[in-house]
């Protein structure tokens, strides 16, 4: 499985999503990252929040990086579960660009919630507006700019839209605690804020269980 | 290899002189019986700094010794056992790093095993020689360090049985490591594993030439049985994979003979493997290792609970398996890196992609060599070097 040559490739792109999950989190906490890629969040949420924790990352040409960074990494494959990890392990289980592609989604928000307080996650939005135009209009799968592969060769497996997040958030009992979306660049707009699931391109969330 | 050429290499420590360290204080072991008096043949590599701040000690595996890097002589045909890794410019790099390699006791390279002279009998040790466990190698390691004058390591570093020292040392000295690299180790043997230190040891101990151990009084060695039992060992250090790369099923002379000499390449070879180790290695100094492995268990103390075992550990640590290696294959290693996990501990995991068996842990390999080296670096800027 290749999750992160997805994150890899656009690390320099993600940095502003990086800023808003950084915003998110508690200084002090305890943070996992699923599928960390070279340690970026996880080296910036260190020296801007001081939290502690582990990056969990499965390609093997970033896991001296994460190191390097002084990234505290752990090789291994995240759709063997989290079973390494103990209940309520950790405060914060981040997930960036990484959820659409594992083979079981629904189970990993699932684990993420058992070894975590609250998760946060952000995916590519496929309902977005040009994703809809490819399938409406040209009958083709979709390619843009936060899906630049073919179906054929791209990584991403389970891909969604907002909607479609929110729906099996609820049908699993998952309370969405914040949500932002944003462009390419990661910037956001008003329109943005009224038509999220047309006009967002990357979607962020943070969530917990409901008790 | 010519010579010069190679020694002059700029990444090479170049020649080295082991050192011979003498304690008459004597030394309490595991099995209830006591050293009075040890020697421990070391070599180092690299300079001590003022703060005596930047010393790793590298621990051996079961039939390493301190000869670690470098070359003896201007004549010796290879180079210490790990020195694709330690040098100028390597990961433990010799620029920034002092670094130490110790025989254990036990051995037969120059520290007090069954070869030395019992100083009670006039004889050598032979059979007799207490049996040594890895606790007692880490006590005698720490000995050292007490001469050396550090106080603390900046990193001990060991593959198989050498990350089983390693371990230890992080749960015996926590004060005395700041960062333990456990390489290709488990947290204890399997009984698969036992069973083949035990066909090994059978080998040697079944062999007429082996005289219940006294056979250097007869002036002989069991050289059948050593040599079996380090075929069979060969055999564990590789993979099925590289053997079939390697050797396949090549005949020597091209041909089935019909007959019991060696046919297959891959017979020939581990006839050879083992004949090379009859010649440097002692068959009571190989007993003697295969059960410091068959007995080592530090969660046994702790109610075997591995967790807590690593409770008090404050070392920040680098666990790396090898996906080829049956012997301690990756899952063994995951059980270390969960029990560290488990306490929150600092750790890093590495799998690397390697078909070169258990021994994959002394190759170059690139991704194996990057992460050592990154680690290293990390070692290096956290302690100020």
């Amino acid at each position: 499985m290749v999750i992160s040559a997805d994150t890899g490739s656009s690390q320099t792109a993600l940095r502003p999503d990086l800023d808003i999950i950084s915003q998110w989190i508690t200084p002090g906490s305890r943070v996992l990252d699923l599928g960390c890629g070279d340690g970026t969040l996880l080296a910036h949420l260190w020296d801007t929040r001081q939290v502690s924790g582990y990056g969990l990352e499965i390609d093997s040409g970033n896991i001296a990086k994460c190191i390097r960074a002084g990234v505290n990494v752990i090789q291994t494959d995240l759709d063997a579960g989290l079973s390494d990890f103990d209940e309520a392990s950790f405060d914060y289980v981040v997930m960036t660009q990484t959820l659409q592609a594992v083979y079981y989604p629904a189970r990993l928000l699932d684990e993420m919630l058992r070894v975590g307080r609250e998760g946060i996650v952000t995916f590519p939005n496929f309902g977005h507006w040009r994703c809809r135009m490819h399938v409406a209009l040209r009958g083709r799968m979709p390619v843009s700019r936060t899906l630049p592969e073919e179906w054929y060769n791209t990584p991403n497996i389970h891909l969604c839209t907002l909607r479609d997040f929110e729906a099996l958030c609820a049908k699993k009992g998952i309370r969405i605690l914040q949500r932002t979306v944003v462009d390419y660049a990661h910037h956001s707009n008003f329109a943005m804020s009224l038509l999220p699931n047309l006009l967002g391109e990357i979607a962020l969330y943070r969530f917990q269980r409901i008790k | 290899m010519t010579e010069l050429t190679e020694l002059l290499l700029a990444d090479s420590v170049g020649l080295v002189t082991p050192q011979i360290l003498r304690f008459d204080d004597p030394l309490p072991l595991d099995c209830g019986r006591t050293l009075a008096s040890y020697d421990l043949i070391y070599e180092t590599y690299g300079e001590l700094n003022a703060a005596r701040s930047n010393a790793v000690l590298i621990c051996h595996a079961l039939s390493g010794d301190h000869h670690a890097a470098g070359y003896h002589s201007a004549k010796d045909r290879k180079p210490g056992w790990w020195d694709s890794c330690i040098g100028p410019g390597k990961p433990f790099d010799t620029r920034h790093f002092f670094v130490v390699s110790v025989n254990n006791l036990g051995g037969c390279k120059g520290s007090t095993g069954p070869t030395t002279i019992n100083p009670a009998t006039g004889q050598p040790y032979g059979p007799d020689f207490p049996i040594v466990t890895v606790k007692d190698w880490v006590r005698s390691q720490a000995r050292l360090a007490d001469h050396l004058g550090v106080k603390q390591w900046a990193a001990v570093i060991g593959g198989s049985l050498g990350g089983m020292q390693v371990l230890q040392w992080s749960i015996d000295y926590p004060a005395r490591i700041r960062h333990a690299l456990v390489i290709a180790a488990a947290p204890k043997l399997s009984a698969q594993n036992i069973a083949f230190n035990e066909v090994a040891r059978q080998a040697i101990m079944s062999d007429p030439d082996f005289h219940a151990g006294h056979y250097y009084a007869h002036d002989v060695i069991p050289r059948r049985g050593l040599m079996l039992a380090r075929m069979l060992g060969h055999i564990t250090y590789l993979s099925d994979d590289l053997m079939r790369a390697k050797f396949g099923r090549e005949l020597r002379e091209g041909k089935l003979n019909f007959g019991f000499d060696v046919e297959f390449q891959v017979e020939s070879y581990l006839r050879y493997q083992g004949r090379a180790f009859v010649e440097r290695f002692d068959a009571n100094t190989y007993l003697l290792m295969t059960k410091a492995l068959d007995y080592f268990d530090p969660a046994s103390d702790y109610g075997h609970d591995l967790s807590a075992a690593l409770q008090g550990v404050t070392a920040s640590f680098l666990v790396v398996a090898f996906t080829g290696d049956w012997r301690f294959a990756p899952a063994r290693s995951r059980e270390i890196v969960r029990a560290l996990l488990d306490g929150d501990k600092d750790v890093s995991y590495a799998e690397i992609e390697a078909n070169e068996g258990h021994d994959a842990f002394l190759m170059p390999i690139p991704r194996y060599m990057e992460v050592l080296d990154a680690f290293m670096r990390r070692v290096a800027a956290e302690g100020g070097l």
